[in-house]
């Protein structure tokens, strides 16, 4: 059986961030991802991303994502298995993957899950109508393969992908009728969202999709006001021309993996819906499994890379090759750099969910 | 304009804009620096981008940029730096009814110099034209390209975005 010290599924800014932070302290690292290059993300986001300049802030995804993946390829502890999914692992410590050779077990010491999140997806009459798309769809479509999606885009969701993608739409010369958003304040950034103001794209907050409608596929959309209570008020209906309607409507922890392994899930609204315990080394409930990115509660690429940085020395530690004053001091440094990241108000949604999560874990230790 | 808030419009009020406008008799002086980017959040290429010292230091990661307009040459090295797209340069200096702007254009076709723009404020509301004085490409695919316009100088705290006027 092939053997690997640490395995990690998911090749994204995370995974990659753990794989060769463990890989640092000669540990023998399995890359996996279901896509065929390194990246997970990264690969379709051709923004700058914020947060350090000694970090790389200002660094597009795309750019970001040849980064990692070059220095990937140049790891002789770092193997990388592309077109792979997990399909379980075992309580022998076995990952089990199909790959395109077939099924295959794979022996790994330490397990991390980097495995993302998922797209929420929204009812409405005529959701299923081709024409109706995911924000990442959308994003893949035109960034991966030079695709435009359509000619006029309703966009669901002020969110920062929602506000990215829709700035996108437009630079690959496709119209964006409006932006909705249910809240009664915009989502994203609002250095996001004053960007495609300018544009002249309409963000209407306090509204959302009441029904698609077409023939075979999206030939508009009527979109009407919500009330206090998220219901559409009757007469406020607007109809909108349009041929895609793109939903950006959140993110939701893609946990399988954590669950089947036997990690005690708990469901915290403010990290995107059920997340692991873990501690303070990113390790689950379920030993030698750690956790990080979005997996671990949905926030972005900077938190993603600086979990995915502490789950491979955690990992790397548990191993034995990482000096405990080493381990302790860089803990320190990367929570402390997670802290930073997450002290704007835009991270206090995130600090509440991890306190929510922090205070169940106690209740599971005790 | 209505004065809503930021994040209800995705547009920075009235009292917002006042905070970092650059004083009348410093844009009559030269090219300044005008940071829009009014939200704790946390980013900082800015400062490092200037060489000149003109946006201070962040003790937190999250603080909004602060502007020494004194320090400023507004020689637009930030534009270019900024993932937000948030900063522009003003230039009132130029001694007639005109006025210079420099903003951040990610999108193609990039305009030539000497060609006739059409200009947007932040609501996306055509405001007039200018003309390109000179363009910035930045290295593919990581910069941003910049552009300079001459404008009427009414519109140097107004217009923020441009379209070239071309077929396709």
């Amino acid at each position: 059986m092939r053997k690997t010290e640490l395995a990690v599924v998911g090749a994204g800014p995370a995974g990659i961030s753990g794989a060769l932070e463990a890989a640092s302290y000669g540990v023998k690292v399995t890359l996996i991802d279901r896509g065929d290059r390194p990246g997970g993300q990264l690969v379709k986001q051709t923004h700058k991303f914020f947060g350090w300049h000694a970090k790389g802030a200002g660094t597009r995804g795309i750019v970001l994502a040849e980064q990692l993946a070059r220095h990937i390829r140049e790891n002789e502890n770092v193997t990388f298995f592309g077109s792979t999914e997990a399909l379980g692992y075992y309580s022998d410590k076995v990952l089990l993957l199909e790959t395109p050779r077939g099924i295959e077990p794979l022996q790994c010491e330490r397990l991390l899950v980097a495995t993302g999140a998922s797209e929420k997806m929204l009812l409405f009459p005529g959701n299923d109508l081709p024409g109706v798309y995911g924000a990442g769809a959308v994003q893949t479509l035109m960034n991966v393969y030079g695709v435009r999606p359509g000619r006029s885009v309703l966009m669901v969701g002020s969110g920062n992908i929602g506000l990215i993608v829709s700035y996108q739409l437009v630079q690959a010369g496709v119209r964006v009728a409006a932006v909705l958003e249910a809240m009664p304040v915009i989502g994203g950034y609002a250095v996001h969202a004053s960007k495609i103001r300018r544009l002249g794209i309409p963000i209407l907050t306090g509204h959302s999709i009441k029904e698609a409608y077409g023939d075979g596929q999206v030939e508009g959309a009527v979109i009407w006001k919500l009330d206090e209570k998220w219901n559409g008020i009757p007469g406020t209906e607007k109809d909108l021309k349009v041929d895609v309607i793109c939903l950006a409507t959140g993110l939701t922890p893609l946990g399988e993996l954590l669950w089947q392994a036997g990690a005690q899930m708990e469901y915290v609204s403010e990290l995107g819906g059920f997340v692991p315990l873990y501690d303070e080394n990113m390790e689950t409930t379920a030993k030698g499994v750690f956790v990080a990115g979005d997996a671990s509660g949905v926030e972005e690429a900077s938190t993603a890379m600086a979990e995915g940085k502490l789950a491979g020395l955690s990992a790397a530690w548990s191993l034995g090759r990482v000096p405990p004053e080493e381990f302790t001091r860089k803990r320190e440094e990367i929570r402390n750099e997670l802290y930073q990241l997450r002290a704007g108000p835009t991270g206090q949604k995130i600090l509440r969910g991890l306190e929510t999560l922090s205070k169940r874990a106690k209740k599971v230790t005790a | 304009m209505s004065d809503e808030g930021l994040l209800v419009t995705g547009i920075p009020t009235s009292e917002e804009l006042a905070r970092v406008t650059p004083p009348r008799e410093r844009r009559e002086k030269g090219p300044c620096v005008m940071i829009e980017c009014f939200q704790r959040i946390p980013c900082d290429p800015c400062h490092y981008s200037c060489r000149f010292g003109a946006i201070k230091e962040f003790e937190d990661i999250n603080d909004v940029p602060e502007v020494d307009w004194d320090k400023c040459t507004g020689c637009g090295m930030c534009i270019a730096a900024c993932p937000g797209l948030a900063i522009f340069v003003v230039d009132e200096s130029t001694g007639n009814e005109e006025c210079r702007i420099a903003m951040p254009y990610e999108f193609v076709p990039l305009p030539e110099k000497g060609e006739r723009v059409r200009l947007f404020d932040r609501a996306g509301t055509e405001v007039g034209t200018g003309v390109v004085e000179r363009v910035i490409p930045g290295q593919k695919p990581q910069g941003t390209p910049v552009v300079w316009v001459r404008a009427p100088k009414e519109l140097s705290l107004v217009a923020r975005h441009l379209a070239v006027n071309r077929e396709g």
